[in-house]
This record gives C-alpha cells, structure tokens and sequence, in this order.
C-alpha cells in the first residue's frame, strides 16, 4: 500500500481516508485525531475527538465543555482500531500530553509526530523515538542556524540578570501553554525559590498543569500587585502582552523572550526584546536530523517551518523526502498564537 | 576579542541612548589599550585593512557546510555573518592538543593589518574555530567592514569623551588628526597627557540635518524668522580646501557621513582653489542645466572616472553654506551672516562649477507652498525638475553637528499617491529578515479573462513598526501559494490588503509587466477600510505618466 493511500493533506488537514480521521485537522470534521493542545492543532468543532486525557482537559480549558459533540482519551502506549489501520499514542516531548501519532495500515507504518523536541522538559514525558515506515516531521526551526543549546544555561542568564538589576523588574514573555510552566520549572532546578508571578492569561492553564502534579513551587498572579513590590521579581506573560501598556505596572522592566527564535538577533530585536532567551518547545536543527535519522524512515514527509532545508538534507542522505504543505499551522511564539492570547487574557 | 564581541552584543540588543553610552563608556574604562583603542576605531569606521569581501566569507561557509542549506539560513537570516556566525560546525577539540585561547582584538586588527591575500581564508578559518557564537558574529562584522550595530561615530565618540568628562566636540574637532589605536587621545581623556591636535588641513566636519516639517509645526513657526532655498535632488557634499605646511593647496570632497569622495570627482578639484569649507550640493549640469537625480548616479561610486565620463557628466557644486573661510571656523555664526560671507566667497572665487544655490523669497507660508508646488515658475525655472522641494534654515541657526530640533527644515513636494492591492510578500534582509516586509503591489487592468491586477512596483518601507507587524501577520493568515521566499498573499475583489503607496515619479519601462515604473514608491497607509476593487486602475497611472511628461 502506497503511503499516499494511508494518509493525505488536504485543505482540512491530514487525512486518513482507510480509518476515516483527520489528524489535527484546521476546519471542522466528523473525526479528529489530535497530536497536543496548541491551539492550531486542536481546534474546536469536530464530532469525535481521540487525544490524550491532557490534550483534552486543555481543550476544554479553552473552548469549554462542548468544544466537541464526543471524545476519547487514549494512554500513551496504548493502541485503537480506526477503520482499516491501528492507532497508537506515544510521547513527543512537546508540551503535556503532547503525542506522536502512529498509524499503520497493513505492513506500513507512518508516524506523524506533531510538533516534538528531543531536549529534556520536566513538565512533560520525554519524547519516544518510533521507529517508522514514513516520518512526518515538523520543520520549524529546520535551518541549520538553529541550535538550541542547553535551556538551563538560558535561564541562568535570566537569573544573572535579575542580581545585576534588583531594583527592576523580568517580565519572561512565554507561550502560555507549556513555555511558561517550563521556564518556571527550569527557575525551581536553578534555585530560584521566591514567589513567581504569573499574567492573568496563564492562570488556568498554569494550575492545571500543577494539578497534574508538575511542581511549580509558588506561584501569584501579579493582578493587584503594587509596583514597587515587583522590583526584583520575574513574571510570566504572554508575549504579546510584553510590548502591552499592561507592562506600565512593573517597575522599569527587562523585557526577556523565551523562544527558539532568539537565536536570530533581528527576530529578538525587532520585538523589543532586552534580554533574548533560546528555549525552545521545538527541536533543533540537530534534534531535527538525528530524530529522522534514528526513526529509520525511508520516507519523511516535511510540514510546518522550514520544509526546503530539511527536505534537502533528507535527499542528500539517500532519504525519499517531500514538503507537505500543510496550511494553518504557526508555531506558538508568532503573532497569530498572541492574538489568541490577548483573547484568552 | 570576546570582550568586544560582548559589547557589540549588548549594544546590538540595548534600546536606550544612554545606556548605550553606558556600556560603550564601561568598555573603555575596563579594556587596555591597545585593545579599546581598535575597539574605538572598529565602531567609528576608521580601521584600514583590507576588509574581507563577502564572497571570501561564503566560500568559507560552503566549504563547511552544504551550499544549498546555506543560501536558506541565510535567505532566513538575512545578514551573512550572523549566518556564518550561528551555522559555523564546531571545529574537533584536538586530543593532546593545546587548543589555542581565541585571539585578542588587537591580534586580529594587526594581524589582518599585515596578512598577505591569500592567508587570509585560512587565518579566518582557525579564528572562527577558536571563537564562540558571538565571537564569531563580531569577528565577521569586523572583517567584512559592515558593523552596522546601530552605534554612530558620534556616539562613540561621545562615550569616550564621558571616559575623561569631556566636550564630544573637542574630539570631533581633533579626530582627523588622530590615528588608530589612539593612544594620546586615551592619555588625554584619564589626564596622562597633553590634548591631541589636529594637523589635518582639510579636515571633515560633521553635517547639519534637517528635520521633515510636518502641517503642525508650521504654526508654531513665524516665516519672518526663516530662510527658504530650493532642495537639490543631487548629493550633499563639504568641500574643503586648505594649505599644507608646503604653501600646496590641498582640496577633499566629502559625503554627507565624511568619507572622502575626492578621487571620484577630480574635475572639481580645480575649483576648490581657496581655502574654505563649503557645504553644498553635487549635481551634474549640461550647458548650465541641473540635471536629474539618475543621471548623477553615472558618477557615483565609480572606482575609475575616465575623461569620457567627466565630459559627458560634468560635475558642479551648487554651495549653500560655508563652515570655514580661510583659518576662520563661522560655525558659530547665525546662519544669515554665513550666508553673507557665501555669497561674497562665491563671488571671490569666481568659478564656473561652484554657484550659489538661491533663495527663494517669500512672505507667508502660502506663497511658500505656491513657491514649492510650482518651482519653475518660483525662480528654479528651467532646473524646477531637479528640485524636490524646499529648505527651511532660521536666520539664527548655527552651524551644529546632528539633527538639532527646530533649525533646519525640509519640505519636500507632494508625492504621487495611488491605491494598490497588496499581491506578494516576501522577507525582508538584514533587521526585517524574519518578517514579510518587501511587497508587490499592483492596481486593476481590462486582462483576458476580466478585471485583472497587474503588478506596478515594490516597497520595502514607509510603514511603521507597527504597521509591519500587522501586514506581516495578514500575509500569515492570507497567503495562498509559497514559491520559496515569497508568498502569495490573496487579492481578489472583495479580498486582499490595499495600500495607499506614494512615489516620487513615474517612468515608461518596457521591463514591466504594465509597462510603467516607480521611482522611490513607499507605502504611506494601510487602507483596512477599502476594498481591493476600489483600488486605483493602470489608467490612472498612465495619465498620470502623461501629466509627469506633458509638464
């Protein structure tokens, strides 16, 4: 069976014809197969929703109780018969409950991994490397000039500079699901032991991530908060709502960004970013190519990001490759994730 | 060179002017010389080895890492050492080896001071292994001569002038005279020694700059207190002469930034044959006629000016202010009694290539505006094309370095305005590299298949920040098709942007699709509130081309 006949883009998403889903489909559909909680890839409306229990209590979070008419959680390892092909749930390391989704129909196996990162994340379960007939990879930072280094060393910089500044306060713009809980995880690892503060936005999300068990040690929202109490302290937001008035509160503030994106200086400059933070919720360019390798996929299909260069390294290794152009999907750090951000503040 | 690297880094990502001050003050508190010295010097532009041309940069990269992953980071990235600077593989550390400490500013100034052709990829390979990240990004901004970190001589200068309280001006006064890695002017700044002076007998001084005036500022403005001339659609130049302690004349031409442009123009040279320093515009004149801005462009940047070249774009200064006349600095000077001594120099030196550049006299605002709109029939007569509008400069203005608020004005002419639809967007280079900022734009034509839009120009800027953002985002949310770096952004009817797009002129250009071209189009406003088909059509455009060439 070609893989073609498994799975196919169209302008609803990725199709999967024999078993009768989409996967993180971006138009509403009878059945959606949802990779994790990003709000491009889970998308209210559908019928029937198969995601992990994480995935599904975010979307609920977000879109209320009826932001599907049925769902199904499904365990990570375990696997369910859609049509002609089995599904099987594995971690992607992405955020919580973020998945790869394997499918396979008869001997072919395609997994379509979401969006993943193979660096180390306490707030969720380390990525599963499964090994695969077709890969499909994200490609957001597939440019060779993207390298991650280690996210600590990131936030040891954050921490160096709220010493050198005690009469400032950090605002640390942070997607507000999964970045901001790692970060502050990250801070808990580093010793940093004092209250963090937290924009209205990342509230919910924030405790749900501790009701699943994620120790964030303590956490305020910084609503209310007089300024001259927020010298010397770090806050989470948003990262639209740190170039925001909402910023007029805290005393002369650094602006820091945590995103993967930093790592080019017009991205961190153009924003207004003073101090540019390289964590990132997506693997790197080495991540990137060692995961494809490691699958040993003869076949990898490229979607979201930089599709040319990846898929040009895969030919250059003997690797069938192609972009799949699928429409719809940003990475979180963008502009278009903030503007769902300013919705939920 | 570490710590230099730092410092650029932290100057690249600091907003404020004075905390740019700062840094750049705490970096020559902290750093030896000569080390701060070079620093100095690398960010004023006044380092003179051999720079390193991109291409030597890119072989070095692709002999590294594949071509093809190259030219997309870099086509992502936008600025060549920043690329090479983040892709550059580690180099193995070498067992047994001692892995060499990366080098020393100093040790990479002198050394390239010195290096021979064709050691320089292979000196540059071992200094990028030997360096980190940031390291290397600054290495490469050094080598290739294109800091471009946002920090201007003058405020370099400047911080190092806070090192010993000094006046930022007594250093600019100096500065010709003083040399890399300027050891007397450090000795002087923490007073280990005498002030520094300057020999130089043509010496650069720093430009004055207009401000744009806006409707509001006029009323705060009184017509009485102001000069108006006409503004030249050429370059501004200072010419500057002065005798050698040989009695020779010497003459330099410099641009607007001081570089010394005096070898591309040896026919001026002549003329400047009494010591004085003039500001002024270089225009090239045909039997006494101002010529336009794209027949001027013959002349720039020409490394060889043949005698063909000189005959046929003869070259003219057109003065409007004098810094110096003899030994006499008059910048100082209200701006009416320098142009006193102007007129009366011009008249002294009596040469055919150097004129005053009139006034334009007028006693309100409105016969001002009358006076900009109609040119030519204001005075700038057969030359009105080549004017672009008006200078404003208070009778009492002094001469000073930088953009002062409220003392030189321009005015420039009404710009052409059409409605476009926005078509293509593709990612802008250097600081817009991760953002869509270069637009295609087109208006409606009668095509095969219908009302069609056909594409008339492209415009990198004009918007604001903000205003980026936004249509960065809609060509996020609207793009149809991806072809590499661009993306078709959707402009049909009833959907797509429109852009209000101003332009300077209008050309027929059979190299275009619908057959006209723009001169210095930018985009003046997002017209959210406008649907596509109401954009302007070609025809408007042509009639417009017609009124340009009827005129």
């Amino acid at each position: 069976m070609r893989p073609q006949d498994i799975l196919l883009p169209t302008p609803a998403g990725l199709c999967c014809k024999p078993g009768g889903f989409h996967i993180d489909p971006v138009r509403a559909v009878e059945r959606a197969v949802i990779t994790h909680g990003h709000s491009d890839h889970a998308r209210p409306g559908h019928g029937a929703v198969l995601a992990t229990q994480e995935t599904l209590d975010m979307m609920r979070l977000r879109y209320g109780d009826n932001f599907a008419r049925s769902t199904q959680a499904i365990a990570y390892g375990a696997e369910i018969r859609l049509g002609d092909v089995t599904v099987k749930f594995h971690p992607a390391g992405h955020v919580l409950g973020s998945a790869q989704i394997a499918v396979t129909c008869k001997d072919t196996c395609i997994v379509a991994s979401g969006d993943y990162k193979d660096a180390r994340d306490p707030t969720c379960a380390a990525f599963e490397l499964v090994p695969c007939d077709v890969f499909i990879t994200e490609a957001t930072f597939g440019l060779p000039v993207f390298r991650h280094g280690d996210a600590g060393e990131e936030v040891k910089k954050l921490l160096a500079s709220v010493t050198l500044f005690p009469e400032r306060a950090h605002l640390v713009g942070a997607y507000s699901l999964g970045k901001a809980q790692r970060v502050i995880a990250l801070l808990r690892e580093s010793g940093f032991d004092a209250p963090i503060y937290l924009h209205g936005a990342m509230e919910k999300i924030t405790q749900y991530y501790q009701s699943r068990g994620i120790d964030l040690g303590e956490l305020r929202a910084v609503r209310g908060m007089k300024k001259a109490d927020l010298a010397g302290t770090i806050t989470l937001a948003p990262p639209s709502a740190t170039s925001d008035l909402w910023t007029r509160r805290f005393p002369d503030p650094v602006t820091a960004f945590a995103s993967g994106w930093m790592r080019v200086r017009a991205r961190a400059r153009q924003r207004g970013v003073e101090l540019p933070l390289v964590i990132s919720d997506h693997a790197d360019w080495d991540g990137l190519t060692a995961t494809i390798a490691a699958t040993g996929a003869g076949e990898v299909w490229v979607t979201h990001g930089q599709e040319d260069a990846l898929v040009h390294w895969c030919k250059s290794k003997g690797l069938v490759a192609r972009p799949l152009d699928l429409v719809g999907y940003g990475d979180e750090d963008e502009g278009e994730a903030a503007a769902t951000d300013e919705a939920d503040a | 060179m570490n710590r230099f690297a730092e410092l650029l880094d932290r100057l690249a990502y600091e907003p404020g002017r004075n905390n740019k001050l700062r840094l750049l003050t705490a970096y020559f508190r902290e750093v030896p010389d000569p080390d701060r010295g070079y620093a100095l010097a690398a960010i004023t532009g006044a380092l003179s080895f051999k720079h390193a041309k991109a291409g030597l940069i890119r072989d070095l990269i692709t002999e590294r890492a594949d071509p093809e992953l190259f030219r997309l980071s870099y086509d992502y990235v936008g600025d060549l050492s920043e690329t090479v600077a983040l892709m550059w593989p580690k180099a193995p550390l070498m067992a047994g080896h001692n892995n060499p400490p990366p080098p020393t500013l100093t040790e990479v100034v002198t050394t390239l001071r010195t290096l021979g052709k064709t050691e320089l990829p292979k000196q540059l390979s071992r200094w990028l292994d030997e360096l980190d990240e940031t390291g290397r990004w600054a290495l490469l901004k050094l080598v290739t001569g294109a800091m471009r970190i946002g920090i201007s001589a003058r405020l370099a200068k400047t911080a190092a002038a806070a090192l010993g309280e000094k006046d930022p001006h007594d250093i600019e006064l100096m500065w010709p005279g003083l040399s890399p890695p300027y050891p007397d002017l450090f000795a002087w700044l923490e007073g280990r020694g005498d002030k520094p002076v300057n020999r130089d007998v043509a010496p650069f001084r720093p430009v004055m700059l207009a401000h744009a005036i806006e409707d509001e500022d006029f009323k705060n403005l009184d017509p009485a207190d102001f000069i108006a001339e006409w503004k030249w659609d050429g370059i501004r130049v200072q010419a500057v002469s002065g005798r050698d302690s040989a009695g020779h004349m010497q003459a330099r031409l410099y641009s607007r930034t001081g570089e010394d442009i005096t070898k591309s123009f040896p026919d001026l040279v002549p003329s400047l044959h009494l010591p004085a320093a003039i500001d002024g515009e270089l225009l090239v004149l045909r039997d006494g006629r101002v010529q336009s801005f794209n027949v001027l462009q013959q002349r720039l940047n020409r490394k060889l000016v043949s005698p063909k070249l000189i005959k046929e774009f003869p070259i003219h200064l057109r003065a409007y202010d004098l810094l110096g006349d003899d030994a006499n600095d008059l910048r100082e000077l209200p701006f009416a009694e320098r142009r006193k001594r102007l007129q009366a120099f011009v008249k002294k030196l009596d040469d055919a290539r150097i004129d005053l550049s009139p006034t334009v006299p007028f006693d309100n605002w409105n016969a001002l505006m009358a006076a900009r709109a109609d040119p030519a029939s204001a005075g700038a007569g057969e030359d009105a094309d080549a004017v672009e509008g008006v200078m404003l400069k208070r009778r009492d203005a002094p001469y000073l370095p930088g953009r002062p608020k409220g003392q030189w004005w321009k005015w420039k002419r009404d710009p052409h305005l059409i409605d476009a639809v926005l078509m293509y967007a593709q990612r802008g280079h250097g600081k817009r590299s991760s953002y869509y900022s270069d637009y295609t734009f087109g208006v409606w034509t009668d095509g095969e298949d219908g009302e069609q839009l056909v594409p008339v120009g492209k415009a990198y800027f004009g918007f604001t920040d903000e205003e980026l953002l936004q249509i960065d985002r809609f060509v996020r949310r609207n793009t149809t098709e991806k072809f590499g770096p661009v993306r078709h952004v959707v402009h049909e009817p009833d959907q797509g942007l429109v852009l209000e797009v101003a332009f300077e002129g209008l050309q027929r250009s059979p190299r275009h699709k619908s057959g006209v071209a723009m001169r210095f189009p930018r985009i003046s406003r997002l017209r959210w509130d406008k649907p596509p088909r109401e954009a302007d059509r070609l025809e408007t455009l042509e009639r417009m081309l017609k009124n340009v060439t009827g005129n």
